[in-house]
């Protein structure tokens, strides 16, 4: 976990020279599926499904409805193989497939059509009345010690679980999956603003709730929200 | 700008710092605001801290399952491929 997290914080905005290599190699074996090539769709597979699983159980917080979306994905990805041109990455189109499927999941549990993204404009998709952060303190450890800590799971599950789905949705496409802001919206069916404004609640979220569990009470600040 | 108006400028310098130099009212802010460069750190170690979470362990009978299950579907999709 600690060498992840050097990679992470040593990465700068554009596509590191490994990625576009992995992103290429992932072409390559999509054009090799794409006539007929199992082989090479198992390297697809192999590559994405541990991805596509974790996507799904972070959306979906339990694990049988994520190994249908994953399923369901892999099938999907057969039967619509021959509709990719590389107008995006690979691992951007997986992910968008097994977005959607996740998102059935949800509309499913809610009663609602499995079809149609909403759109509307709803008050929390403004910055209006945006949630102050309140406790503020420097955290005791640094991330990449933190990472070593076995209660960590546990603790960064229960908070990317109490998300709106809404929030939880962008905060894992966006900020874990590495998607754009574009790519984001275009997914979910929302416009770029509105991602924007959901990807701004769930971080300052989950900061409160990770702050108060690992902030140092010593190091604790008063906000002054008028403070010019 | 206040740390309200801060807050709401947040995703654009936390996704891209070089947006301070189009945005000298945030600059000056968060220079002389300790609330909010807590907030701003908090923040990246939080994203951090996702973006370094190992992939949730799969069941290893439902990769049998599901490789099973691909396996069948590509035959219909590909019916004369080798596998």
């Amino acid at each position: 976990m600690t060498d992840s997290l050097s990679a992470i914080a040593s990465r700068p905005g554009a596509p590191n020279p490994s990625e576009v290599g992995a992103a290429a190699h992932e072409q390559e074996l999509l054009r090799r599926a794409q006539q007929g090539d199992f082989t090479a769709f198992e390297g697809l597979v192999d590559r994405f499904q541990p991805r596509v699983y974790s996507l799904a159980r972070r959306i979906l917080g339990q694990a049988q409805d994520a190994e249908d979306v994953t399923q369901q994905t892999f099938l999907s990805l057969i039967e619509h193989i021959d509709q990719f041109r590389g107008q995006s990455a690979v691992a951007t189109w997986v992910l968008r497939i097994a977005t959607n499927h996740a998102l059935k999941v949800l509309r499913k549990r809610r009663g609602l059509p499995t079809v149609a993204l909403e759109t509307s404009v709803e008050p929390e998709d403004s910055y209006a009345s945006l949630p102050h952060p309140e406790f503020i303190a420097q955290w005791k450890d640094n991330p990449a010690n933190l990472a070593e800590n076995k209660e960590l799971r546990q603790l960064l599950d229960a908070a990317i679980a109490e998300l709106d789905e809404r929030y939880r949705m962008v905060f894992v496409l966006r900020d874990i999956e590495g998607l754009s802001v574009r790519e984001t919206a275009e997914t979910l069916g929302l416009t770029e603003a509105n991602t924007k404004v959901r990807l701004l609640r769930a971080r300052l979220q989950l900061r409160e709730r990770l702050t108060r569990a690992l902030g140092d009470e010593a190091t604790r600040v008063v906000p002054d929200h008028a403070h010019r | 700008m206040t740390c309200e108006e801060l807050l709401k400028a947040l995703n654009d310098y936390i996704d891209d710092e070089s947006v301070l130099a189009i945005c000298q009212d945030f600059a000056e802010h968060l220079a002389g605001c300790n609330p909010c460069q807590v907030v701003v750190d908090n923040i990246r170690k939080t994203i951090l801290l996702y973006q370094a979470g190992e992939p949730y362990p799969m069941p290893p009978e439902f990769q049998a399952r599901c490789r099973q299950a691909l396996r069948e579907q590509w035959k219909k999709k590909f019916p004369n491929a080798q596998i």
